[in-house]
């Protein structure tokens, strides 16, 4: 079983997030690995441990990341949790890249990995929590030629056949496909690990491979800024909110939180 | 956001599924639609007699009725492969200039696909819509929490955008049309999963749906898994029930309000024992006006909120709702 997990570094949602210049601002000191990925990581690492032992020992899983070199924070955090392969898409080409641009930029990199043996199973997040899109699974799947089953809160791959629960706004749907197909799993799908010393400690010394869009075959002007279908215009902070008004509650706060309301015609 | 009279002649495609029913979703992506051209429907169903009614008086012209491959005609019809193929399949054949769907998971997905097969330029969750000086499409969004607001223009002919809730108040047309039904052959080649099985959720008679209220009454850890007083005053207002997501993984409520969750932008939301986590706030930071009840004075969510009582949820919402309640006489 060979598994991809796409992973993204994104600012962390507690530190101080900005546009400059309509771009979202990537301190590499206030970043993490999306909190989302882990749940694919997790996800993948728990597929493999499944298997029978020998099927298990010829088993990889990659995490591929489309990024500066400051993605590398994000691969060594998959390789505390215990992936085997780390992969970074670096080119300046991609900065600025859409949904589409991001999509073809994973989908030449799953494909080069298919070339050394087939690519099993693509597991993603169910968003990035900058940009909150959560199309970029089923945009690969697509890509891929392949089913997408997304959002899944329960994953269970048996015999080649990958079956999920997932909860879509409207109804609870039990998906199945044969593999290969691309997999998104829900925040509420599991616990991700912890990552143990040795672990840590192996993720040190672990390499990175670079890989640039020459090495994908991918056309620089169909990626980034270039072939962007989109462009922010402006990004301008929210004013902060008036002063909150606060009160105790001494017996009548119920009362003065109704008259707050029927006041701003809220009733 | 007013309805301004389009300035060019374009057509616009709204997805409307399920069309056995019209929610104010739909109806919210109708009043955006008639500011920018001629208002046109994709449904993977016939709409009933009821529906029909309600888009002829927001000025829906035409339903486009996807016919589907037999495989797809069940519960299969509502995947986003088959959903984004009727989309794109309705763009080709009215040479529409607007996709325009809601923000679901299932929506943003087909929206996404469709716009990869058209080669559309995609914007997902705007929160506002409306046309530039030179005739583009430019979306609003509320990003990173409701921190920031960012504008993006499509650089396409063709622009596909799905749309928050809550982002305008629907208005009808001016004057009612008689909308058509057209039929239109729908291939699917994309490979599907198979749906195995589905169960619709029921959407609670009388209360709103959380997505798509103007006001949320919302319960977290505080509430020690008594909903009991934030059902109390959800019902005194009219509003929908939602949750933190602490609440939801106790097993003390079904769906939760958050960055991965619901997002929502009702006029108005309450959040009672809730303390306001990052992940809860970028769920709900893009509310109009955000009242908080909580025992701690700490609590994060009082930041960010226009009012705030310090105290006991299980005293002061029932008390709110007895208020509330007599204020409408009843």
């Amino acid at each position: 079983m060979r598994i991809v997990v796409p992973v993204k570094y994104v600012p962390d949602i507690n530190a101080d997030r900005r546009f400059e210049d309509c771009r979202v601002v990537r301190d590499p000191a206030e970043g993490s690995l999306n909190e989302l990925d882990e749940n694919a990581l997790e996800a993948a690492l728990r597929i493999v441990e499944a298997l029978p032992d020998d099927e298990r020992a010829a088993s990889e899983v990659v995490a591929l990341t489309v990024a500066p070199a400051d993605g590398d924070l994000a691969l060594r955090k998959a390789f505390q949790m215990g992936v085997d392969r780390g992969v970074r898409v670096t080119d300046d080409a991609l900065a600025g890249s859409d949904y589409f641009g991001t999509t073809a930029a994973l989908a030449a990199a799953v494909r080069k990995l298919e070339a050394e043996g087939t690519v099993d199973l693509v597991v993603t997040g169910m968003a990035a929590l900058d940009g909150l899109g959560s199309v970029v699974p089923a945009l690969l799947a697509a890509e891929l030629g392949r089913p997408a089953l997304t959002l899944a809160k329960k994953v269970a791959v048996d015999a080649g056949t990958l079956t999920v629960t997932r909860e879509t706004d409207d109804a609870t749907e039990e998906l199945s496909a044969p593999l290969p197909a691309v997999l998104s799993v829900a925040d509420t799908a599991n616990t991700p690990r912890f990552p143990n010393f040795k672990l840590i400690m192996a993720a040190r010394t672990k390499q990175i491979e670079a890989w640039s869009l020459a090495d994908l075959d991918v056309e620089a002007a169909s990626v980034g800024t270039a072939g962007a279908r989109t462009e922010t215009t402006s990004a301008t902070p929210r004013p902060p909110r008036p002063e909150v008004e606060v009160v105790q509650d001494k017996g009548e706060g119920g009362t003065a939180l109704a008259e707050f309301l029927i006041r701003n015609e809220l009733v | 956001m007013t309805v301004q009279e389009p300035t060019r002649n374009r057509t616009v495609l709204v997805l409307l599924d399920p069309a056995t029913e019209v929610r104010s979703s739909a109806l919210e992506l109708f009043t955006i639609a008639r500011s920018l051209g001629r208002v046109e429907a994709v449904a993977l169903e016939a709409p009933t007699v009821e529906v029909l009614a309600q888009l002829g008086a927001f000025g829906v012209e035409t339903v486009h009725q996807a016919e589907l491959p037999p495989s797809y005609t069940g519960d299969a019809r509502h995947l986003p492969v088959v959903v984004g193929a009727a989309l794109a399949a309705a763009v080709r054949r009215t040479d529409a200039d607007v996709v325009l769907a809601p923000a679901t998971f299932s929506a943003k997905e087909a929206s996404a696909l469709a716009a990869r097969s058209l080669g559309a330029g995609l914007v997902i969750d705007a929160a506002g819509v409306r046309e530039d000086a030179e005739g583009r499409v430019v979306a609003t969004k509320r990003v990173f929490a409701g921190a920031w607001d960012t504008e993006s223009r499509v650089t396409t002919e063709l622009a596909v955008l799905t749309v928050r809730a809550n982002a305008v108040v629907p208005e009808p047309a001016p004057a009612a049309v008689a909308t058509e039904v057209e039929g239109f052959a729908v291939e699917v080649d994309a490979p599907a999963p198979t749906v195995v099985a589905r169960t619709p959720k029921a959407r609670t008679g009388g209360r709103p749906s959380l997505e798509e209220a103007a006001i949320v009454v919302a319960g977290g850890r505080g509430t020690d898994g008594d909903f009991g007083p934030v059902t109390e005053l959800a019902d005194a207002l009219g509003a929908a029930v939602g949750a933190s997501r602490d609440a939801v993984f106790e097993g003390w409520f079904d769906q939760y309000i958050g960055q991965t969750g619901v997002t929502i932008a009702p006029r108005l939301y309450i959040g009672a024992g809730i303390s306001g986590a990052p992940h809860h706030r970028g769920g709900m930071q893009a509310s109009q006006v955000i009242v908080a009840v909580n025992n701690d004075p700490e609590a994060p969510i009082f930041e960010i909120c226009d009012f705030a009582v310090v105290g006991d949820l299980a005293e002061v919402l029932p008390q709110a709702a007895a208020k509330i309640r007599a204020h409408r006489g009843e």
